[in-house]
C-alpha cells in the first residue's frame, strides 16, 4: 500500500491555474480596488493563514524574482517562516529579508517602513476582503453597493464612532477610497501604514483565498482613507522612539519585558530595524 | 528577550519532530498499518472521503494517520493533494437504480420491490459498550445470499414519480457540464449543483445541526424518509474516441431521498418535493442531513416562507465546509500583535481623555 506523490510544479500550483490568477490580477489591476472573484484553490496551508496571498506570490513568481515574507512587519514570525520556507522548496527562488533587495513583498498585516520602489510588488494577505462585510453580511447585498457606488453605510458608521467615542475607533482595516471610485479594504494593517498606500511606486495586489477574491492598487494610484472635514484623518503615533534602533516616526511593537509593568517598545519592521542598528554600529 | 519573537525557523522544525514523535506514540505498541485504518476504521476512512471529496480509501487512510484520527486535518490533507490532480473528465451521472445494493430501507413503505435491507447498521444496536472489544475475538462470517440479478430495487422516488405523486425530477442540460466549485467562485444564487457540491463536501455536523433545525421548526419541511440506499454503483466516463461510456471505476455511496409535503401553488399541484443527500462512502447520518438542508434551500423554488438559517442559501453555503472554517476560526493564533497595538493605544487614548474631563469638571465645581 503505497501511493507516491507525483512532484510540484513550479512554485506549486500548476500552469493553468497560474493563468486563471493572472487573469484576475490583470482584471484587479485595470480596475482599481474592485474585488475581482476567482477560483482559489485548495492550498497546503490553511484557509485564514494567508492562501490568498500565497495564491497571488506564486502565479506571479519567477525563477529570477527575490522573495521576502512578513508577518507583522518581521521575517521571523512563524507563518512568514512557513510561507517562505514554502515558496524556497516549491519555487527554489533567491529568499531575502531586505526589503530593499526583493522583488516580490508577501506581507501579513504591516507595510515596510523602508520606501517601496518601481517594479517592486507587494502582496498582502486578506482575510476579508469586502470593506462593508460587517455593516452588511451578504455578499450579494455588498456587491450592489459597490456597483451603485453606496458607501453612505460605511461614513454612517465613522460617524457613529466620532458620536459615541469622540473618535474613529478604527485602528487598522481602515477603510480607502481608490482613485476616487471603490471602497476598498486595505487589509488588517494598521491605520499607520495607510499613506503608504497612497502614490506608492510599487504595485499592490490583495489575495483573499477563503473569500475568493483578488484585488489591486496599480502603481501611482490615488489612496484615500475615509475621513470627515472636522475629523481628518490622523495616524498612530507613538510617544517615544523605537527601544532598540531610536527610530521615531516608525510603527513600534510592545513586548512585555517583566511582571512588574516593564515593556520595550521596538519596531515593528525588524529589518528596517536591524539595518539601522548595523548601521549605527 | 528581544529573541523571543525570533527563531521561529529553529523552533517549528522542533515543533514538528515533537509531533512526529507523539504522533508514533510508544514505540512498544505496534504502528497502525493503513489496512488496519481502511478496514477497521473504514466510517472514519468514508467520511474523510465524502468531505475531502476524493474517493481514494488509501489516501485517506494514510491521511487519518497523519493527522493522529483528527479527521477535519485529514480531510484537509486530503483536499491539498486533490487540487494538485488534473482534470480529465466529468463522470455521466452515476445510477443509483443499478446499485449493488448493501443497505437499503424505506420508511414510507412496508414492503417494496428489492425488499428492506437493514446491511451493516448500528440501527438497533444496544449501546453497551462490549469487553471483548478489547481482545481479537474471532468474528463468525457474514450471511451470505447470491446476487439475484434479476431482482431490481426501484428508487422509491421513481415509485412515487410512476403515479406523478412526486415532482419530476428534472433533467440535466443536455451538453451541459456540471459546475466544479473547486474551479469557479462561489456565487449567489447557486444553481442546485453547485449547492448539492458544497453540501457533499459540507462539513457532516454542521449539516447534522442544520438538518436538526428544520425538524425543530426552524424551515419546517415534513420530510420522510422514502429511501436510504448504501452500495457501490459504477461510474461511467463518455470518451469521445468511443462515442459510448466506459466504466472506469466503482464507487460506494450512500443516497437519502427525502420526499417532502408540499401543497401546491398556482402552476403547480399538490405534490410531494424531494430533498436529495449523496454522500462518498457509508453516511447515513451526513446523507439524511444533506438531504433536508437541500430541501429546506429549495424554499424559492416553491415560494414558501423563508427565515430560518437552514432555508439561507449564503448562510449554509459561506460557512458549511469544515476546511474553510477551522482554518479561519484557527488563524486566530497567528500573531495579530501589530492590530493589538493599534487598539491598545486608542484605548489609552480614550482613558486619557476621559480622565482629563473628569479632571476639569471636577476643577469647574
Amino acid at each position: 500500500m503505497t501511493a507516491t506523490l507525483p512532484g510540484y510544479n513550479f512554485a506549486y500550483l500548476d500552469e493553468q491555474t497560474k493563468r486563471m490568477i493572472r487573469r484576475a490580477i490583470l482584471k484587479a489591476v485595470a480596475i482599481p480596488g474592485y474585488q475581482v472573484p476567482f477560483a482559489a484553490r485548495e492550498m497546503p496551508m490553511p484557509f485564514g493563514w494567508g492562501t490568498g496571498g500565497v495564491q497571488v506570490t506564486a502565479s506571479i513568481i519567477g525563477p529570477d524574482d527575490v522573495l521576502k515574507v512578513i508577518d507583522q512587519g518581521s521575517d521571523d514570525t512563524t507563518n512568514a517562516v512557513s510561507i517562505r520556507a514554502f515558496f524556497a522548496r516549491v519555487s527554489n527562488v533567491a529568499v531575502t529579508t531586505k526589503t530593499l533587495d526583493a522583488t516580490v513583498i508577501q506581507t501579513r498585516h504591516r507595510i515596510p517602513e523602508t520606501p517601496l520602489s518601481e517594479g517592486q510588488i507587494l502582496v498582502y494577505q486578506v482575510p476579508i476582503p469586502e470593506p462593508l462585510r460587517f455593516l452588511e453580511p451578504r455578499e450579494t447585498e455588498t456587491r450592489i453597493m459597490h456597483a451603485l457606488e453606496e458607501y453612505g453605510l460605511m461614513h454612517v458608521k465613522l460617524y457613529e464612532d466620532i458620536a459615541r467615542n469622540g473618535h474613529i475607533a478604527t485602528t487598522f482595516a481602515y477603510p480607502v477610497k481608490v482613485e476616487g471610485r471603490y471602497l476598498m479594504d486595505p487589509s488588517p494593517i494598521p491605520k499607520f501604514d495607510n499613506p503608504k498606500m497612497n502614490d506608492c511606486p510599487a504595485l499592490q495586489l490583495f489575495g483573499a483565498g477563503r473569500e475568493q477574491r483578488i484585488y489591486a492598487i496599480p502603481p501611482y494610484t490615488q489612496i484615500e482613507s475615509l475621513d470627515f472635514e472636522d475629523h481628518p484623518f490622523r495616524v498612530q503615533a507613538f510617544d517615544r522612539p523605537c527601544g532598540l534602533c531610536g527610530a521615531s516616526g516608525v510603527y513600534l511593537d510592545e513586548i512585555v519585558t517583566d511582571d512588574r509593568g516593564g515593556r520595550l517598545f521596538a519596531c515593528s519592521d525588524t529589518d528596517y530595524c536591524e539595518e539601522r542598528r548595523e548601521r549605527a554600529a | 528577550m528581544y529573541v523571543a519573537v525570533k527563531g521561529g525557523e529553529a523552533a517549528i522544525a522542533n515543533a514538528h519532530r515533537l509531533l512526529d514523535d507523539r504522533r508514533r506514540g510508544d514505540r512498544s505498541v505496534p504502528a497502525l498499518t493503513l489496512a488496519q485504518i481502511a478496514q477497521q476504521l473504514a466510517l472514519a476512512v468514508d467520511r474523510v472521503m465524502a468531505e475531502g471529496s476524493l474517493y481514494d480509501p488509501e489516501l485517506a487512510a494514510m491521511a487519518v494517520k497523519q493527522a493522529r484520527g483528527d479527521l477535519i486535518e485529514a480531510i484537509f490533507l486530503l483536499r491539498a493533494y486533490r487540487t494538485t490532480l488534473p482534470r480529465f473528465a466529468a463522470s455521466t451521472p452515476i445510477d443509483t437504480a443499478a446499485m449493488r445494493i448493501e443497505r437499503r430501507i424505506s420508511a414510507t413503505y412496508k414492503d417494496l420491490p428489492g425488499g428492506q435491507l437493514l446491511g451493516p447498521t448500528f440501527d438497533y444496536t444496544h449501546r453497551l459498550i462490549e469487553p471483548e472489544m478489547a481482545g481479537d475475538r474471532t468474528v463468525p462470517g457474514a450471511e451470505r445470499r447470491p446476487a439475484d440479478p434479476h431482482r431490481s430495487a426501484p428508487r422509491v422516488t421513481d415509485i412515487l414519480g410512476a403515479d406523478a405523486m412526486i415532482e419530476p425530477d428534472g433533467d440535466a442540460e443536455p451538453g451541459g457540464e456540471p459546475t466544479d466549485l473547486t474551479r469557479s467562485p462561489r456565487a449567489y444564487p447557486a444553481g442546485r449543483d453547485a449547492r448539492l457540491q458544497a453540501l457533499a463536501r459540507g462539513d457532516e455536523g454542521f449539516l447534522l445541526a442544520l438538518g436538526y433545525s428544520t425538524q425543530r421548526g426552524f424551515g419546517r419541511t415534513h420530510p420522510f424518509v422514502g429511501e436510504i440506499r448504501i452500495g457501490e454503483v459504477e461510474v461511467e466516463v463518455d470518451l469521445p474516441e468511443l462515442g459510448f461510456p466506459v466504466t472506469i471505476g466503482r464507487v460506494k455511496v450512500t443516497e437519502c431521498q427525502m420526499v417532502s409535503q408540499f401543497k401546491g401553488s398556482k402552476s403547480e399541484p399538490p405534490q410531494f418535493t424531494r430533498g436529495y443527500g449523496l454522500v462518498f462512502g457509508q453516511s447515513e447520518r451526513k446523507a439524511m442531513s444533506m438531504s433536508l438542508v437541500d430541501r429546506a434551500l429549495r424554499v424559492d423554488e416553491f415560494d414558501e416562507e423563508r427565515g430560518s438559517p437552514a432555508q439561507d442559501e449564503e448562510f449554509v453555503l459561506a460557512h458549511c465546509d469544515n476546511v474553510q472554517a477551522t482554518g479561519f476560526v484557527e488563524h486566530l493564533k497567528l500573531p495579530h500583535y501589530v492590530d493589538f497595538q493599534a487598539e491598545l493605544e486608542l484605548l489609552r487614548r480614550m482613558r486619557n481623555e476621559q480622565a482629563d474631563e473628569d479632571r476639569h469638571e471636577e476643577a469647574a465645581k
